[in-house]
C-alpha cells in the first residue's frame, strides 16, 4: 500500500518514510474529527491550517483483491473510466472543472482499494464534492468510450510490466508465493484478461461496489470539519446505500515447502528477491509481532549505514545493493521481502548466502540497544516530518481505514513500535525465517538482441 | 470542446476566475544575504512546525563534467557522504540516523549539492548540521570507498543502457547538444565512470565547491541569527578557489530536423522529439510555460492527452515540457505506444505540434490554463518543503526575491501572440531531432533520414 508507493524512492529515505506510516498521531489524532452519514458514508477531516488549500480523497474499499478469475484489473480499468462522464457532466469535463479550479486530480488502484484525490485551494471544495458525489452515483459507461480506454491500460500495462525486468519478476513471485488468496494476481490485470475485458465488466464493478456504504471520504487541509460534515452530508448525503456483495476471506493456506521461479528478461543484472509470510496488525493494541517486525525491517535497511547496506555491499561486497521491506498494514496476509543485486563475479548463490546469513545472525546473536534507540529516533522524527504533507497524512488515513485499523490506533502503533525490545527482534527473526514459508524469485538476465545468453543463475535451485 | 461545458460549469468557470483573481495568498518572506566568505543565503522563517531544512547547492552538475571524464561531477557529489573530517561512512550514516534526520542531495545538468532536514530541537540540529558541515567542507573521499562506489555506479550504469528509456534519453541529449556540455549523460558511461580516479574528485571538488559560489537555502524553525550562523557554519571553511578561467560555451540551435531509431525488443516504442528550448532567465519563459501547459504540460487536459490518448488510445502517458536550465535546456515531447501504432502516434503528434505553433492557443484554452496555474498557485507552497526548494531556485539562477509574488502577474498577462511568438522563436517545427527506441522497422512519410 502506502509503503509500497514509498519504497520506490531511494532505500533509508524510504525506510524512514515507511516507519513514519505508524507514526503520526499523537499530535495529529487530536485534530481528527469523523462522523457517518446516513448513507452509510464515513467521513474524516483533519485540519492543517499551514496554507490556504486542501486535499479531499474518497477511498472505495474495492480493490484488485474483490476481483475474480477472468476479469483481473478491472478495479483499474473502472478507475480510468471514472473520469469518462456523466449525464450531468460529459465526457472530458471532469478534468476541465477541477483545471479550472486550480486544482490537480489523479486517483490510483491498489490491491485493498481504489481512491481519487484533488488537491485545491480550500474555496473550492464544494465543487470538487459536487464532481465526486455526481460520478459515485451517475457514471455514464459507453461501450465506445470503454473501447478507447481499455487499449490506454494495456499500454500502461506494457509500460508499467511487460517491459520492466523486475516488475515481471515481482508479478511472477506473487502469483507463487500466494496460490489461493487474490494477492496472486497483478493489479493492473493480466493482459489476456484486459483484452477479453468488456464494458459490462466494468459496469457490473462499478454496479457492485460504488456505493456510499463502501466509501471513505478524507479531508486533510484548512478547513473546519463542521463545515466539511454539513457539505458532505449535503452532496454525498442523498445517494442511497446500497447492499454489498459478500466478501469472501479466501484465505491463503500454510506454504509446506520452499518455492522457487526464475523470470527470463532484458536486464543487464540479475536480481534475488527472498519472500517470507509473515503476520500483519490484526489487533492495534495485543498484537506485538508485526511491531517487532517493522524494528526488524529498519534495523536491517532503514537508514544508509544500515545492516544490509553496511554488511553485504560495503563490507563483504556481495551485492550492489540489498534491501529489506515489510507492511504490517493490509487487508489481506503481507511478507517480509529480502531482496537484492549481485556484485560484478558474484552470483544470486552467493546473496542469497549472504541474505540467510544476516538474518541467522539476527535470530542467534539479536540486535544492539544502539540500533534500537536509532531505529525510535527515526519514528519520532517521521512523526513531525511527515505533518509536512497534507497528501501523506491524508493517504495515512485512506489507507489504513481501507485495511480495517481506525486512523486513531496510530498513536497506539506509534507507542507499540517505542515499546519494541531487543528480545522481540530476535524472536520473531527465529520464528518467521523458515524455509518451508520461503519463495525465491529470482531474475535471469538476458541480452537486448535476443541471442542465448549462458545462464548467470545456473544451479539456483541447490543453493544452501 | 468548450462549447460542450454545460451551461452551468460554464458559469462556475468565470466565477472560479473571479475568485481566483482576487484571492490574496499569502506569501513567505524570503530574506537574503551574502556570508563574508561569500555564500548568498536564502532564508524562509517558519515556527509551525519544529523543522528545518537547509541545502547548500553549487555550480557543479554534469555540465562541468570533461568529456573523457564524464561522471566526475555526479561522483563527487555522491562521494561527499563516505567519509569527512575523520568521520567514516558508518559514523556519518549513524549519526545522521541517530537523530532521526534525513540527508538529502541534489544532482542536475546545472546544480550539485547537499542538505539535510532536521529536527529543530538542540540536540538533533546541531548533530544534523555537524555532520552535513563535515561533508562539504572535509570530505576525505577514501580511496576503498571510492573504488566500490565507482564499481556499483557502473553496474547500475550498464543496467540502465538495458532501458528503453535510458537509452531514448541519452540519444535525445546527444541529438539536441552535440558538442555542448549539456550531452553528456549526468552520472557519464561505463566507460568514462571506469576511468575516474580519487585525483579527478578531489580537483573536481576543490574547482567547484566553493564558498562564493555556494547557495544556502534555510527553511523553517529558526531566527535569521540563527540562520546566518547555521549558513556560516555550513560554508566558512569550504575551499577559496578562484572563478574558473573558461566558462561554459552557449548552446547552439539546431538547424536541421534528425531522426534516431534504436532497436530495442520492449512491447513499446519509448519516443522522444525536441530540442533545446528556453534559458531559465529568458524573458520569454512565462509563455512558454503557459502555452505549453495548453500543447503537452496540463495533463490530462492537455492537447496531446487528448488527441493522442483520450481520442485514440495510443498511449498512456504523453507529455510536452520545457525543462529550463542556465542555457537552453530542452524542449521535450515524449510517450510511449505499442510499435506497431509507433508511426500513426508520431504523426498524431507532429501534426498536433505543427498546428500548436502555427496558431497557437485558442484564447478559451489559454484562460483555462491561467486557471489552473494561478489558481493552484498556492499549492506550489503548501510546505516547508516545496518553499525550500524555490529558495535553491531562487538562489541558484539569481531570480528576483519577488519571483513567487510576480509569479500569478507573470502567468496572468500571457497573452495568445505571447504565446505564439515566444513558441515561433523557441521551438522550429521543422528542426526538431526525434528518437524511437524499440520500433526500428517502421519509419513515417514525414520522417526525415
Amino acid at each position: 500500500m502506502i509503503r509500497r508507493l514509498v519504497r520506490s524512492r531511494a532505500g533509508g529515505v524510504a525506510l524512514l518514510a515507511a516507519l513514519a506510516l505508524g507514526a503520526t498521531q499523537t499530535f495529529a489524532a487530536a485534530r481528527t474529527s469523523e462522523t457517518v452519514l446516513g448513507n452509510g458514508m464515513r467521513v474524516i477531516v483533519k485540519e492543517d491550517n499551514r496554507a490556504p488549500v486542501v486535499v479531499s480523497m474518497v477511498w472505495y474499499q474495492a480493490g484488485s483483491m474483490d476481483e475474480v478469475n477472468g476479469r483481473t484489473g478491472v478495479a483499474h480499468v473502472l478507475e480510468h473510466m471514472m473520469f469518462k462522464g456523466t449525464k450531468n457532466v460529459p465526457n472530458g469535463q471532469f478534468n476541465k472543472l477541477v483545471a479550472a479550479a486550480g486544482g490537480r486530480d489523479n486517483a490510483f488502484t491498489n490491491r485493498d482499494y481504489t481512491a481519487y484525490f484533488q488537491q485545491v485551494q480550500k474555496s473550492e471544495l464544494p465543487l470538487m464534492f459536487r464532481l465526486e458525489a455526481d460520478r459515485m452515483a451517475n457514471l455514464n459507461l459507453t461501450d465506445e468510450e470503454f473501447a478507447k480506454e481499455i487499449k490506454v491500460v494495456m499500454e500502461e500495462r506494457r509500460l508499467r510490466t511487460d517491459d520492466k525486468a523486475r516488475a515481471l519478476l515481482y508479478e511472477q513471485l506473487l502469483a507463487t508465493t500466494y496460490s489461493a488468496h487474490p494477492y496472486r494476481t497483478p493489479v493492473i490485470g493480466w493482459m489476456n484478461d484486459l483484452e477479453n475485458m468488456k464494458a459490462e465488466d466494468a459496469r457490473q464493478w462499478y454496479q457492485n461496489w460504488y456505493a456510499p456504504n463502501n466509501a471513505i471520504l478524507v479531508v486533510v487541509g484548512d478547513v473546519r470539519a463542521q463545515d466539511v460534515f454539513k457539505l458532505a452530508e449535503q452532496y454525498f448525503g442523498p445517494i442511497k446505500a446500497r447492499p454489498l456483495p459478500a466478501r469472501k476471506p479466501q484465505d491463503e493456506p500454510v506454504q509446506r515447502g520452499e518455492r522457487r521461479l526464475t523470470v527470463k528478461a532484458p536486464a543487464e543484472l540479475p536480481h534475488l528477491v527472498m519472500a517470507y509470510h509473515v503476520p500483519k496488525i490484526h489487533d492495534v493494541e495485543r498484537d506485538w509481532e508485526p511491531y517487532a517486525l517493522d524494528v526488524l525491517d529498519a534495523i536491517l535497511d532503514g537508514h544508509e549505514g544500515a545492516r544490509l547496506t553496511r554488511s553485504l555491499v560495503r563490507d563483504s561486497r556481495v551485492a550492489t545493493s540489498a534491501a529489506s521491506s515489510y507492511d504490517s498494514v493490509a487487508r489481506g496476509p503481507t511478507m517480509f521481502l529480502l531482496e537484492g543485486t549481485p556484485a560484478e563475479g558474484k552470483t544470486v548463490q552467493d546473496l542469497e548466502a549472504a541474505l540467510r546469513k544476516e538474518m541467522r545472525n539476527v535470530a542467534e546473536n539479536g540486535v544492539s540497544e544502539e540500533e534500537l534507540a536509532r531505529v525510535k529516533a527515526q519514528v519520532i522524527a517521521g512523526e513531525v516530518f511527515q505533518r509536512d504533507s497534507m497528501f501523506y497524512q491524508a493517504m495515512q488515513i485512506g489507507s489504513l481505514e481501507t485495511a480495517g485499523l481506525p486512523h486513531r490506533s496510530l498513536d497506539v502503533q506509534i507507542e507499540k513500535l517505542k515499546a519494541v525490545t531487543a528480545a522481540q527482534v530476535q524472536e520473531v527473526a527465529q520464528k518467521y525465517f523458515r524455509d518451508d514459508a520461503l519463495t525465491v524469485a529470482v531474475l535471469d538476465p538476458q541480452p537486448l538482441d535476443g541471442a542465448r545468453r549462458v545462464s548467470q543463475v545456473k544451479g539456483v535451485r541447490h543453493a544452501e | 470542446m468548450p462549447s460542450s461545458i454545460p451551461r452551468c460549469a460554464a458559469w462556475a468557470l468565470a466565477l472560479v476566475f473571479v475568485l481566483v483573481a482576487r484571492q490574496a495568498v499569502a506569501l513567505p518572506t524570503i530574506e537574503t544575504w551574502t556570508t563574508p566568505g561569500g555564500a548568498r543565503v536564502y532564508f524562509v522563517e517558519n515556527h509551525e512546525l519544529p523543522i528545518i531544512d537547509v541545502s547548500v547547492d553549487f555550480s557543479a552538475g554534469s555540465s562541468f563534467d570533461k568529456r573523457d571524464k564524464s561522471g566526475v561531477a555526479a561522483l563527487t557529489q555522491h562521494m561527499l557522504r563516505f567519509g569527512a573530517d575523520g568521520l567514516t561512512e558508518a559514523e556519518i550514516s549513524n549519526r545522521i540516523a541517530d537523530v532521526g534526520a534525513q540527508l538529502t542531495g541534489r544532482f542536475d545538468l546545472d546544480r550539485g549539492g547537499l542538505g539535510v532536514r532536521t529536527l529543530a530541537s538542540a540536540r538533533e540540529q546541531d548533530a544534523a548540521i555537524d555532520v552535513l558541515a563535515k561533508m562539504l567542507q572535509s570530505p576525505s573521499f577514501p580511496a576503498d570507498a571510492v573504488a566500490r562506489e565507482k564499481a556499483r555506479h557502473v553496474a547500475g550504469l550498464k543496467e540502465a543502457d538495458t532501458k528503453p528509456e535510458t537509452i531514448a534519453a541519452k540519444a535525445f541529449y546527444a541529438s539536441l547538444y552535440g558538442d555542448h556540455p549539456y550531452a553528456m549523460p549526468t552520472s557519464g558511461t561505463p566507460e568514462t565512470v571506469s576511468g575516474i580516479t580519487r585525483e579527478d574528485l578531489l580537483a573536481f571538488y576543490r574547482a567547484h565547491y566553493n564558498a562564493h559560489r555556494a547557495v544556502v537555502a534555510i527553511m523553517g524553525d529558526v531566527t535569521r541569527e540563527q540562520a546566518d550562523a547555521l549558513a556560516r557554519r555550513l560554508t566558512d571553511g569550504l575551499p577559496q578557489t578562484p572563478e574558473e578561467g573558461s566558462p561554459l560555451p552557449g548552446v547552439t540551435p539546431l538547424d536541421k530536423a534528425s531522426e534516431k531509431r534504436i532497436a530495442h525488443p520492449a512491447t513499446q516504442s519509448h519516443i522522444l522529439i525536441g530540442a533545446p528550448g528556453v534559458r531559465r532567465a529568458d524573458p520569454d519563459y512565462f509563455a512558454l510555460f503557459v502555452g505549453n501547459y495548453v500543447l503537452g504540460g496540463g495533463g490530462f487536459v492537455s492537447r496531446f492527452t487528448e488527441e493522442v490518448r483520450s481520442k485514440r488510445g495510443l498511449a498512456y502517458s504523453v507529455y510536452s515540457t520545457f525543462y529550463p536550465l542556465r542555457f537552453e535546456g530542452p524542449f521535450q515531447i515524449g510517450l510511449q505506444t505499442k510499435k506497431e501504432q509507433s508511426a500513426e502516434a508520431l504523426d498524431v503528434v507532429r501534426v498536433t505540434l505543427k498546428e500548436f505553433i502555427a496558431k497557437g492557443p485558442t484564447e478559451q484554452e489559454l484562460r483555462a490554463a491561467k486557471q489552473n496555474i494561478v489558481g493552484g498557485f498556492p499549492l506550489r507552497m503548501d510546505s516547508n518543503k516545496k518553499i525550500h526548494d524555490y529558495l535553491a531556485l531562487i538562489g541558484y539562477y539569481d531570480l528576483p526575491l519577488d519571483y513567487l509574488n510576480e509569479f500569478p502577474r507573470n502567468v496572468q498577462r500571457v497573452t495568445v501572440e505571447d504565446v505564439r511568438r515566444a513558441f515561433a522563436k523557441h521551438v522550429n517545427p521543422d528542426a526538431l531531432a526525434t528518437v524511437v527506441v524499440g520500433a526500428p522497422e517502421t519509419r513515417t512519410s514525414a520522417a526525415p533520414q
